[in-house]
């Protein structure tokens, strides 16, 4: 019984429903799509489950930010770059893993390095063809660049609005840099012609299936690896640098060494995400790195609402479906929406769905109404 | 030491430019037109002239600097030019009709037909062939435009060729432009190193090349110095150093006229940023489409001037500008009334809800004008180039920068010496005692918001004659804005005019030798770096009122 107890109070009520509710997605999509035929309305369609094992991987990036900005009040704008850099590691492991079934049938060196007539695999592309080292580089890149980021910035003490715009001016960089032929990512096109991972064909049903139930496991992981930190006492003390940085220093605590850890543990987390992304969706370019797409990002746990967790998922899938809806169904609108969502919700849901469902669960309860409120005020000073 | 003879085709063609000269010389600088009747003359002696006859024909129109014997001797050279048997009139046939369609050579009006038989070519051989195109070298180096006169000038300067020197030295004696005569004593200095001439003359001659230093003057200097003496060698290597020297030094100097050029661009791209973030701190995500709506406004303007009065296309750009800056200025208030001012002191969600509303407007103009690029067209006097010393500068970016520094003169005026800069730095400072002392700070917020916007939207103006005009114009400056603005030191006009002018210069010298995309990710690095350094920026306000 202990057992239990310790594993709700580190869930969470709502973290318990978004358990359920992923062990629930984790066993119907796989049965549906394998035993429901086709002609019912229950079916789920092999592009489907990618589909969704993609929102799984944008929900996992979501809770990557906010851990970062909910909990730490580090509103970062190039988190998209740490995503991208773990789908890097990731897209350069299945490249070499096409070996001689490229169209040049080069053994070693990938189509792209052959058309640019480059002789040798250069040395930053060594080791990739192990498994496990692709799987190390997926989370050591994005948390070095993180951590040397984070240090740098932190010890100066850039801090708010400072911070997002130079997050916003490495995820630029990077984008730049990736676009470069020269660099030997694969320029304009990215990787992309994977054939398989471990020796599962990519295409196949069952590896798509496999894929999309490591991509619920891995982000249920991370939200329990998300709540432990916030619960922890490390999660306090993150807490107070987010609402009284200057008073938590003079406290005696070493703020900057909270915020590069948890702001390196996110990079990683966001890594992961898109290590498990790249696979499903075939392709990784330069293009992940644009600034629009981390911006993007933390509008989905503003959406969802900001420093719960459990709304940071919710607003990853929710806004991404509502994209896919929109821009299959109603193109022209699909910016207007994404506008007036990021509007909205600033103006009128300060806590996002998770707030405006508390705040009427709050209504049928008045007599706790007071003191949060109260709690929440400070809060917010 | 012989002459050495180059090997050019141009030997032949100069010797007839000097036999012209001398034989012409009081030709040159008088009127060259209305001179039909010796043209008249001359084309009817080529009637079954004979080559040595054609030769002297072919000198004499040269002779005549007229500039309508060009199309005679083209037509001479290509084998065109007939003559009719029956009254020797001579023409420019092609073939066509029932044998060869006529055209009189110097209207060039057509002129009827005529059989195969009718008519005869006159005849030209390869001498002759050579002697047209000599003719036609001199009769642009004698044409009474000096643009054609200065052509020639330079390709004697590129062939170098001894026999050119005393046709050279007539025509410097007459020539009355000064430009021009400059190119021809160059040209004569370079054939005159060329030449078996006395040191004394040669060392002249390196002095006038050395006048101006470009690549020309260097490979003169450094072909001169093959088998030359001790004492000219080391006139010649001094020049040689000089020459390049300045070389260096414009070659400096045009890098910073790109980076200036570069800077101001950045400069009016940040500047009402400068208001909106630096004075006001609102993070405004939609500064970028508050550009791209000036950038429309203009293309509206341009649209509307095309089709109602094209007459006033030059003026189209200073149409645009009061209506930009009112159009952008209005929407900016609009935002600040409608969103921002929910919002202040949480920057965080100010910055998203502006991206919002960026991603809104963008998608508006896309709605309204299609996503494809719209054609904004240069009024007149922003094209073209002019050379100054070393440098090539385009009107266009003259102008940019102009512009730039104006708007940035005017937005220092108004914020330090009129009443309602008084009232926005006061609010800026201290909100509660400017609202104590009467002024609406309410009010003043929205307007400083549409100041900021509207010189938003003026520079949209500017930035719609050098990147394309598309939905997409502002995000391309969003990010490099907040980083002039940051790196320069928020809350410091001069900040940003040093910031965005050094960041332009610096990316200008890493280009060379980095290339441009790799030079513009060391200057975000630099500036990523440079913030850790300095996270105030350059010029960093200084006091209670940063934290």
């Amino acid at each position: 019984m202990m057992l239990t107890d310790r594993f709700l109070r580190l869930t969470g009520t709502s973290g318990l429903i978004l358990l359920a509710c992923l062990a629930a997605a984790a066993i119907y999509v796989p049965v549906a799509n394998q035993f429901i035929p086709e002609t019912s309305a229950f079916h789920v369609s092999t592009a489907s489950v990618v589909v969704f094992g993609k929102y799984l991987c944008f929900a996992m990036l979501a809770l990557s930010i906010d851990l970062v900005w909910g909990y730490c009040g580090i509103l970062s704008l190039g988190h998209g770059a740490f995503f991208a850099l773990g789908g890097y590691a990731m897209g350069m492991h299945l490249m070499r893993e096409i070996g001689p079934r490229g169209v040049y049938g080069n053994p070693v060196l990938p189509d792209f390095m052959v058309f640019l007539n480059w002789q040798e695999l250069p040395w930053y592309w060594y080791g990739f063809d192990q498994f496990w080292f692709a799987l190390l580089m997926v989370v050591a890149v994005p948390g070095l660049l993180a951590f040397v980021f984070g240090y740098l910035a932190f010890r100066s003490r850039v801090t708010g609005v400072y911070l997002s715009i130079i997050t916003q001016a490495m995820t630029f960089a990077l984008m730049l840099a990736f676009f470069r032929n020269e660099m030997g990512f694969g320029g304009n096109n990215g990787l992309t012609d994977f054939k398989d991972v471990l020796g599962f064909n990519l295409q196949a049903d069952s590896t798509r299936i496999g894929l999309y139930l490591l991509s619920v496991a891995t982000l249920a992981a991370a939200f329990l690896v998300c709540r432990a930190i916030v619960l922890s006492r490390l999660g306090k003390v993150l807490i107070a640098v987010r609402d009284a940085e200057s008073r938590t220093r003079f406290i005696g605590y070493r703020v900057e060494h909270y915020k590069l850890f948890v702001f390196t543990v996110s990079a990683m987390m966001a890594g992961v995400a898109g290590a498990l992304y790249v696979p499903q969706v075939g392709i990784i370019n330069p293009g992940e790195f644009a600034p629009a797409n981390s911006i993007e990002a933390v509008v989905w746990v503003a959406v969802g609402g900001r420093g719960t967790l459990v709304g940071a998922v919710i607003g990853g899938i929710g806004v991404n479906l509502g994209k896919s809806y929109f821009t299959g169904a109603l193109p022209e609108i699909w910016l207007f929406a994404l506008g007036g969502l990021f509007v909205v919700v600033t103006l009128f849901m300060p806590k996002g769905i998770l707030g405006l469902l508390s705040r009427w669960r709050r209504k049928k309860a008045p007599a706790e109404t007071e003191a949060r409120t109260a709690a929440e005020a400070e809060e917010r000073a | 030491m012989a002459a050495p003879i180059p090997m050019s085709p141009f030997p032949d063609l100069l010797r007839r430019i000097a036999l012209v000269l001398v034989l012409a010389t009081a030709w040159i600088g008088g009127p060259a037109q209305a001179q039909d009747a010796p043209l008249q003359d001359l084309l009817s002696r080529l009637a079954g002239a004979d080559f040595a006859e054609t030769a002297r024909v072919v000198e004499a129109l040269a002779a005549t600097g007229d500039p309508a014997a060009a199309p005679i001797l083209e037509a001479l050279g290509e084998g065109d030019l007939f003559y009719r048997r029956s009254d020797n009139a001579v023409f420019i046939a092609t073939r066509g009709g029932k044998g060869y369609l006529l055209s009189d050579p110097l209207t060039g009006e057509a002129a009827g037909e005529a059989g195969r038989r009718e008519v005869a070519k006159v005849r030209v051989n390869n001498s002759l062939r050579r002697a047209v195109r000599a003719a036609i070298g001199t009769l642009t180096l004698r044409s009474p435009d000096p643009d054609i006169r200065r052509a020639a000038a330079e390709t004697v300067l590129k062939s170098r060729d001894p026999e050119a020197i005393d046709p050279l030295t007539a025509a410097i004696e007459v020539e009355a432009d000064a430009g021009v005569r400059f190119v021809m004593e160059r040209a004569r200095a370079a054939a005159t190193l060329n030449s078996g001439a006395d040191d004394a003359a040669k060392i002249d001659a390196v002095a006038t090349i050395a006048a101006k230093s470009d690549q020309e003057a260097r490979s003169i200097l450094l072909a001169a110095t093959d088998g030359a003496s001790d004492s000219l060698r080391q006139v010649l290597d001094e020049a040689v150093t000089a020459v390049e020297r300045d070389l260096a030094m414009w070659s400096a100097a045009q890098n910073v006229w790109y980076g200036l050029s570069l800077g101001s661009v950045l400069l009016l791209a940040a500047i009402g940023l400068a208001i909106t973030f630096g004075v006001m701190g609102v993070i405004n995500m939609a500064h970028g489409e508050m550009v791209m709506i000036g950038a429309y406004v203009t293309f509206v303007v341009q649209e509307i001037i095309r089709n109602h009065a094209p007459g006033l296309f030059d003026a189209s750009l200073l149409i645009a500008l009061p209506l930009a800056f009112a159009t952008a200025g209005l929407v900016g208030m609009a935002i600040e009334r409608g969103i921002i001012r929910f919002l202040y002191g949480r920057p965080l969600e100010t910055l998203l809800a502006t991206w919002g509303l960026s991603l809104i407007l963008q998608q508006a103009v896309r709605s309204l004008f299609g996503p494809t690029n719209q054609e904004v067209g240069a009024p007149s006097w922003m094209s073209g180039a002019f050379e100054l010393g070393g440098l090539t500068l385009t009107y266009g970016r003259v102008w940019i920068i102009v512009f730039a520094l104006i708007v940035f003169a005017v937005l220092i005026l108004v914020l330090r010496h009129t009443s309602f800069g008084l009232q926005m730095r006061a609010v800026t400072q201290n909100r509660r005692m400017a609202s104590s002392m009467g002024i609406r700070t309410n009010w003043t917020d929205a307007l400083t918001f549409g100041l900021g916007s509207g010189i938003a939207g003026v520079a949209g103006v500017a930035l719609s004659q050098i990147d394309n005009v598309s939905p997409n114009l502002g995000q391309s400056y969003i990010i490099d804005s907040f980083l002039v603005v940051v790196f320069g030191g928020v809350g410091n006009l001069w900040g940003t005019l040093v910031g965005a002018l050094s960041l332009g210069v610096l990316n200008k010298f890493l280009e060379p030798y980095t290339g441009a995309v790799l030079g513009k990710i060391l200057v975000l690095v630099f500036i990523i770096l440079f913030i850790q350094k300095r996270p105030r920026g350059l010029f960093a306000l200084k006091g209670r009122a940063v934290e």
